[in-house]
C-alpha cells in the first residue's frame, strides 16, 4: 500500500512538471541550460540505485511477508561477498562518473568565469540593499533600482556586492546565483538567449523587507537596449551622494527606478566602506 | 549595572497569533502543576523524576520534553503553510515580515535542537544501557545534567514567545544581518544562549555515551558482536565530540560581538562574516548525521527483529557508518556553493558529498536483503521503516542533484532544497525515532501501543508528508526561494502552496492518531500488558528483562558472546540462576537540576543585560561542582536480599 | 565498591577525561582557525608586529613551562604518597600558574588602556579571546588546583586524590601544549610573517 502511495505521488509530479511553467527546466540562457542539463545527467544516473531499491523493496515485502509460507526461509543468510560487492562496488562507479562530471562542470560553469562568445561582455555592477537592488551601468553612466536591461545573445559580467546583510543574487530562468557581501566582489557571468522579461530575486533572507527583493530583467534588442539607454541617461533622476544616502533607508517593494548616473565610482566606493583601510591609523 | 537591564513592559509580546501560543503555553503549564497537585504527586516527581539518575527515567523526560517542542514546532509549520498558502498578489496573510521570520526561525531551531536531539538523546538513554548489558552509563551526574541543560535551553526559547521575541534571521543565524548592526533587540541572544546551554548539555552526553559503549560492556561483548543500534550510536557521538565544541566556540564568538562589541562576524571594522558561515556548517554537516546515525541503528534492530532473521552483512554495515562518520567532516562547503568559493574548493566538496550517498546506499541495500528470505510482519515499526527507505531514497536523489555544485548554484535556497533536507529529516530521522518509540514502548512502559491506531498515524504522516513536500520540490525548481513571506499572483504558485499546505493539515492528523493511541494504548493498558518482556520476539539483551525492567535493569550481569546475545540466550534455555548479589547504584540528587537552573539564570541575565544574573549563575555553577566534588559517597548499595525480593515479585507478577 | 569495580571505575573517568580533553582541543582549534582568517583584518589599527614584545612572551613561556614540570614532579611525589612534597610541588605549580596570569592580565591591562581593546578590530577581537580563553583555562585549572591542594591537606593521598590530581596534570599539561600553539602561531608568526 506504501509504495502504491508513493508511486501515485511520483506519477501525478510527473504531470505537473511537465505541464507547468518551471523556469530552471526551461532555461533561456547557455548557463541555465548546461545547469540544468547537469541536473538530469544526475538524476538519471541515480536511477540505476533508485530504481532497483524501490523494484527490490517492492518484491520483497511482497514475497517474504510472514502470510505467504510458500516464499523460502533462510534465517541463516546474512552475508555475501557478492552482493556486497555489487552494491558497494556500482554506486562507487557512479560516483566516479558523476566526479569526473563535477569536475568539469565546476570549471566550466564557474561564476567567475567570463563566457565564451564573440561579443565582448557588458559590465553591469550590482549592490543588494535594504531591500532592494541597485544595478550600475559604469561605462553607460545609468543605474536602476529593481531593474535590468541588456541586449539579449551578449554575455553580461555582473559584479556583486552588498551594502546591507548578505543576500544571494538569482535569475533562474538565466542561470545560477551568488551570494552578494559586504566588503567583497563577487562575480556573475550570464547570457540571455531568447527576447523577454524574466525575474531575479534575492535567495539569502536579508531582514524583513527580503520577500520584496524581486526585480525585473530585460532582454532586449541591440536597438531597443540603446534606445532605454538613452531615456535613462535623460532623466532628471540623479544617482548622487544624497540620492544613494536615501536609498540606503530601508525600504521594501521597491518599484523599478532610473537614474542618471553621477559618479561612476559609486561601485568601488560601495565595497571599500567596508573592505579593510589602505593606511594605517596613527596611533 | 542596572538591575533590569534592557527589560521592560514593551517586551512582552503581543498580537493576537502570539497570544494562542502564550495562553497555550501557560494552560499547559498550569495544567500539569494542577495535575500535581490534585493528585498529590509532588513528592513523586521530585524522588521519581527531578532528582533521578536513572538513564530510563531520563530517556522518558527526553522523549515527553521533545514530543511537546514537536507540537510547538508542527504548530510553527502549520502556520508557515497558511501564510505562504494565502499571502499572494494584494493579499498579504495574517502575518507580518518579521513575525512570519521569527516563527520559521524558530521552527528550524526548535525542530532539530529540541525534537530530534530530544528523541535521539531519550532513546539512546532507554536503550543502549540495556542492550550492552549494563546497569547504567558512565556519568549518571553528567546524565541528569545533560538533561536539565537541555531542557533549560528550550525553556529560553519558549520564553522568548512570551519575552522579547525571537531571532529572525533563519535558523543559523548568519551574520551581518545575526549582528547587532541588523538585529540589535534580545531575539538573537535568547537563539544564541538557548542554544550554548542545550549545547552544552549534548556535548556532555557525547562524552558520556562515548565511554560508556567502549567501558561499560558486559563481559563477552566485544565491539564485532555489539547490537547495530550501539554501533550507530557510537559513530553518532564520536561526531558530537568533535562537532559540538566548534558550535560552543561560534556561539561564543557571536555572543562576544553582541556583548562585547567585538568584530569577529560584523560587516565593519575587518570582521568576516564568511568565517561565521564555515564554522556554523563544520558544526551544522556534522549535526545531521548525528541526528540520522541512530535513526539508522533503530532500523537495524527493528528490521531484523520483524523478518526473523539476523541484520544483513553487520561488518559491512559497520564500515558503512565509520565511513559515514568520517566523510561527514569533508563535506561542510556545499552548504555555501554559491559563496564563492572557486571551481576547485566546490568541485572537492562535491565529490566528497557525493561519496557519502555509497555508504548511506549500501546501509538500504543491506536493510533489504534482511527482509530477503525472512518473514515480514508489517507492523507499525516496520510500516515507519517502508515510509523511510521510500521516502529517503527520493530525497537522497535530490541531493546528489545538488552535490553537483554548478546544478546547486541553481537550487540553493530554494524550495527545492527545503524539501531535500525535510525529505531526510522526517523521512530518516523522524520516522526512524517514531519507529523506535513504537518498538521499545512496550520494553519501557510494560504494556502495547494500540496497533490500529499506530498504522492510521503512520498513513497519515506518509501521506501528509508526501502532499507537503512534493510541491515544494517542483516549486523550488520553479524558482521559489525559501523564507518568503508573500509573492506576486501572476507566478502561478499558490496552488501549489495549497496542496502543501493541505499536507501538513494531514501530518496533524497523524499526530492527532499518536496523540489518540497514548490516550486509548493508556487507557487499555491493564488489557495490553507485556508479561513476557519479549513482545516482539527480539534478538538483543534488553528483551531479556521484564517490561519495564526493575531500575537496576539486571540483576545480574548477562554474559554475552555471540550477536544478538538474546536470541543465542534464548536458544540455550533453561540455566541455572545464580546466586544474587547485593548492587551499588548511584543515589538521586537535585544538583544536576539546580546546575541547569542556574545555567538558565545564567543565559536570561546575558539577553536582557541584567550582569548580576550570569554573575550569580556562573558563581553557583562553579560552588555547586566544587560542593559535589567534596562529598565522595554518592552511590548506595542495594542488599542482595532486595534484589531477590524486587526479581521474584516480577516473576510473580507475570507468572 | 570491590577493587575490581573500582578500577573500573577510574579507568572509566580518566578515559572520560581524555575525551573531554580532546573536545577542548576542537574548541581551541575552532579559535586558532578563527585567529588565523582575521589575522590581518585590523581595520586600520595596529599588527601584531606593533603589538607584540617576544622577551615578555617568552618570560610567560618559560613560567609556564615551568609550572608543567612542577606538576610532573608532584604526580610523581602523589604516586610516591610523599604528601608534603607533592603540596610544595603543586603549590609550585599554582603560584607560577597565578604569575603567569598576572603577566598575562597586565599585557591585556596595557592594550586595553592604549585604546587596542577586543573592539578595535577583528584581529584583536579573535587575539583577546583565543589568549583569554587559555587564560580562563588556566584560571579554572588554578581554582582546582587550590581545591585539590585543600582535599589533600584533609584526606591525604588517598586513590580519589590521586586519580584526580591525575586528570588535573593531563588538563594542566594539556593547557602547556595549548600555549606553545599560541606562542607559535600568535605570537611568533604575529612578529615574524
Amino acid at each position: 500500500m506504501v509504495g502504491g502511495i508513493a508511486l501515485l505521488a511520483i506519477i501525478v509530479a510527473g504531470i505537473v512538471l511537465s505541464r507547468s511553467n518551471i523556469p530552471i527546466l526551461q532555461p533561456a540562457g547557455p548557463v541555465a541550460q548546461k545547469e540544468r542539463n547537469l541536473m538530469i545527467t544526475a538524476f538519471s544516473l541515480s536511477m540505476i540505485v533508485v530504481i532497483p531499491v524501490y523494484l527490490l523493496l517492492v518484491w520483497f515485502s511482497l514475497k517474504y511477508r510472514h502470510t505467504n509460507k510458500s516464499a523460502r526461509y533462510d534465517p541463516a543468510f546474512s552475508h555475501s561477498r557478492w552482493l556486497e560487492g555489487v552494491w558497494w562496488a556500482v554506486p562507487l562507479a557512479i560516483i566516479s562518473v558523476l566526479a569526473v562530471i563535477t569536475w568539469r562542470s565546476s570549471h566550466e560553469l564557474d561564476p567567475f568565469k567570463p563566457l565564451v562568445s564573440n561579443q565582448p561582455p557588458l559590465n553591469i555592477q550590482v549592490v543588494s540593499m535594504r531591500w532592494k537592488w541597485l544595478f550600475i551601468y559604469p561605462t553607460e553612466n545609468v543605474a536602476t533600482i529593481n531593474y535590468v536591461n541588456f541586449p539579449v545573445n551578449r554575455p553580461v559580467n555582473f559584479e556583486i556586492t552588498s551594502d546591507a546583510p548578505m543576500n544571494s543574487f538569482w535569475i533562474p530562468q538565466l542561470g545560477g546565483q551568488i551570494y552578494s557581501m559586504t566588503g567583497m566582489s563577487t562575480n556573475l557571468n550570464l547570457m540571455a538567449s531568447k527576447l523577454g522579461t524574466y525575474r531575479g530575486l534575492s535567495a539569502n533572507i536579508s531582514g524583513d523587507g527580503f520577500a520584496g527583493m524581486h526585480f525585473s530583467v530585460v532582454a532586449s534588442t541591440q536597438q531597443n537596449y540603446q534606445k532605454w539607454l538613452a531615456y535613462v541617461r535623460d532623466s532628471s533622476n540623479k544617482l548622487d551622494k544624497p540620492a544613494y544616502d536615501k536609498l540606503s533607508r530601508p525600504s521594501s517593494n521597491n518599484p523599478p527606478a532610473y537614474y542618471a548616473l553621477a559618479d561612476s565610482g559609486l561601485y568601488s566606493e560601495i565595497v571599500s566602506k567596508y573592505a579593510e583601510p589602505v593606511f594605517k591609523a596613527e596611533n | 549595572m542596572s538591575l533590569l537591564g534592557r527589560l521592560n513592559w514593551d517586551a512582552v509580546q503581543h498580537g493576537w497569533v502570539i497570544a494562542g501560543g502564550q495562553v497555550t503555553l501557560v494552560a499547559v503549564m498550569l495544567a500539569v502543576v494542577g495535575l500535581l497537585t490534585y493528585k498529590k504527586r509532588w513528592g513523586w516527581l521530585w524522588r521519581e523524576w527531578l532528582t533521578t539518575v536513572d538513564p530510563k527515567r531520563i530517556g522518558v523526560m527526553y522523549i515527553v520534553f521533545a514530543m511537546l517542542m514537536l507540537l510547538r514546532g508542527l504548530a510553527d509549520a502549520a502556520m508557515m503553510r497558511a501564510q505562504q498558502a494565502v499571502s499572494v498578489g494584494p493579499h498579504h496573510g495574517f502575518l507580518d515580515p518579521n513575525h512570519y521570520q521569527q516563527i520559521f526561525t524558530a521552527h528550524g531551531t526548535i525542530m532539530i535542537f529540541f525534537v530530534a536531539m530530544g528523541l535521539m538523546f531519550g532513546l539512546i538513554n532507554l536503550v543502549v544501557p540495556m542492550q550492552i548489558g549494563s546497569r547504567d552509563v558512565a556519568f549518571p551526574f553528567l546524565n541528569a545534567t545533560s538533561f536539565w541543560l537541555y531542557a533549560m535551553g528550550g525553556m529560553l526559547l519558549n520564553l522568548s514567545l512570551v519575552l522579547g521575541g525571537f531571532a529572525a534571521t533563519g535558523w543559523l543565524a548568519y551574520p551581518p544581518l545575526s549582528e547587532l548592526a541588523y538585529s540589535p533587540g534580545p531575539g538573537v541572544d535568547y537563539w544564541i544562549w538557548g542554544l550554548q546551554i542545550a549545547g552544552v548539555g549534548s556535548l556532555m552526553s557525547g562524552i558520556n555515551f562515548l565511554v560508556t559503549i567502549i567501558k561499560m560492556r558486559a563481559p563477552g561483548m566485544k565491539l564485532m558482536k555489539m547490537p547495530m543500534f550501539c554501533w550507530s550510536v557510537l559513530g553518532a557521538m564520536s561526531l558530537v565530540v568533535f562537532a559540538f565544541p566548534i558550535l560552543t566556540a561560534t556561539l561564543t564568538m557571536l555572543a562576544l560581538d553582541r556583548t562585547l562589541g567585538m568584530h569577529f562576524f560584523t560587516a565593519l571594522n575587518g570582521g568576516n562574516p564568511m568565517m561565521y558561515v564555515n564554522l556554523i556548517w563544520a558544526w551544522g554537516h556534522p549535526e545531521v548525521y548525528i541526528l540520522v546515525l541512530p535513526a539508522f541503528g533503530v532500523y537495524s534492530e527493528i528490521v531484523p527483529t520483524f523478518s526473523r532473521k539476523p541484520l544483513f552483512g553487520y561488518t559491512s554495515m559497520v564500515w558503512a557508518i565509520w565511513g559515514i562518520v568520517l566523510l561527514s567532516f569533508l563535506v561542510w562547503l556545499h552548504h555555501f556553493f554559491t559563496m564563492g568559493a572557486g571551481a576547485d574548493v566546490n568541485a572537492f566538496f562535491g565529490v566528497m558529498t557525493m561519496a557519502i550517498a555509497v555508504p548511506t546506499g549500501v546501509k538500504i541495500f543491506n536493510w533489504l536483503f534482511t527482509m530477503y528470505r525472512g518473514r515480514v510482519r508489517f507492523t507499525t515499526p516496520m510500516l515507519w521503516f517502508i515510509g523511510f527507505v521510500t521516502t529517503f531514497t527520493m530525497g537522497g536523489v535530490a541531493g546528489v542533484i545538488m552535490a553537483i555544485p554548478a546544478a546547486d548554484f541553481e537550487l540553493h535556497n530554494s524550495l527545492f532544497l527545503v524539501a531535500h533536507f525535510h525529505t531526510m529529516i522526517i523521512g530518516g530521522v523522524v520516522f526512524g525515532y517514531f519507529a523506535g518509540l513504537t518498538y521499545w514502548f512496550p520494553k519501557f512502559f510494560g504494556f502495547r501501543l494500540n496497533e490500529r491506531l499506530g498504522k492510521y498515524a503512520f498513513y497519515c504522516w506518509f501521506v501528509g508528508f508526501l502532499l507537503a513536500f512534493i510541491p515544494l520540490y517542483i516549486l523550488g525548481m520553479m524558482g521559489a526561494t525559501r523564507r518568503l513571506d508573500h509573492y506576486d499572483a501572476s507566478l502561478g504558485w499558490q496552488w501549489l502552496f495549497i496542496v502543501a499546505a493541505v499536507g501538513v493539515a494531514l501530518v496533524l492528523v497523524g499526530v492527532g492518531f499518536q496523540v489518540l493511541q497514548l490516550y486509548y494504548s493508556i487507557k487499555n493498558r491493564h488489557a495490553n500488558l507485556d508479561k513476557t518482556g519479549d513482545p516482539w520476539l527480539g534478538r538483543t539483551l534488553e528483551w531479556s528483562t521484564a517490561s519495564p525492567p526493575p531500575f537496576y535493569n539486571f540483576a545480574h550481569i548477562p554474559l554475552a558472546s555471540e550477536r544478538d546475545a538474546y536470541w543465542e540466550m534464548k536458544k540455550h534455555k533453561g540455566q541455572v540462576t545464580p546466586k544474587y548479589e547485593s548492587i551499588t547504584l548511584p543515589r538521586n540528587t537535585i544538583m544536576p537540576l539546580t546546575i541547569s537552573l542556574m545555567a538558565f539564570m545564567f543565559g536570561f541575565g546575558m539577553i536582557w543585560h541584567m550582569y548580576w544574573l550570569p554573575i550569580l549563575g556562573f558563581f553557583g555553577i562553579v560552588g555547586s561542582i566544587i560542593w559535589r566534588s567534596t562529598s565522595d559517597e554518592h552511590e548506595y548499595k542495594l542488599p542482595a536480599a532486595k534484589v531477590r525480593q524486587i526479581e521474584e515479585e516480577l516473576e510473580a507478577r507475570y507468572a | 565498591m570491590s577493587t575490581q569495580e573500582r578500577q573500573a571505575a577510574e579507568s572509566k573517568t580518566l578515559f572520560g577525561f581524555w575525551v573531554y580533553l580532546m573536545t577542548d582541543c576542537v574548541l581551541f582549534a575552532s579559535l586558532f582557525a578563527t585567529f588565523a582568517v582575521l589575522r590581518f583584518n585590523t581595520n586600520g589599527g595596529p599588527t601584531g608586529e606593533d603589538l607584540f614584545n617576544l622577551s615578555f612572551v617568552f618570560k610567560e613561556t618559560f613560567i609556564l613551562l615551568t609550572s608543567s614540570f612542577a606538576c610532573g614532579l608532584g604526580i610523581l611525589a602523589a604516586r610516591q604518597g610523599n604528601k608534603r612534597l607533592c603540596l610544595s610541588m603543586f603549590g609550585l605549580t599554582f603560584a607560577l600558574g597565578l604569575a603567569f596570569l598576572g603577566l598575562e592580565l597586565h599585557e591585556f591591562n596595557k592594550l586595553y588602556n592604549d585604546g587596542d581593546s577586543w573592539r578595535r578590530s577583528g584581529f584583536l577581537s579573535a587575539f583577546f579571546t583565543l589568549v583569554g580563553t587559555h587564560g580562563a583555562h588556566i584560571t579554572a585549572g588554578l581554582i582546582w588546583m587550590g581545591t585539590m591542594m585543600l582535599r589533600v591537606v584533609q584526606q591525604g593521598l588517598t586513590t580519589n586524590n590521586i586519580k584526580r590530581l591525575t586528570m588535573l596534570s593531563l588538563f594542566w599539561h594539556f593547557l602547556d601544549i595549548v600555549w606553545i600553539f599560541i606562542f607559535t602561531v600568535v605570537y611568533l608568526m604575529g612578529l615574524v610573517l
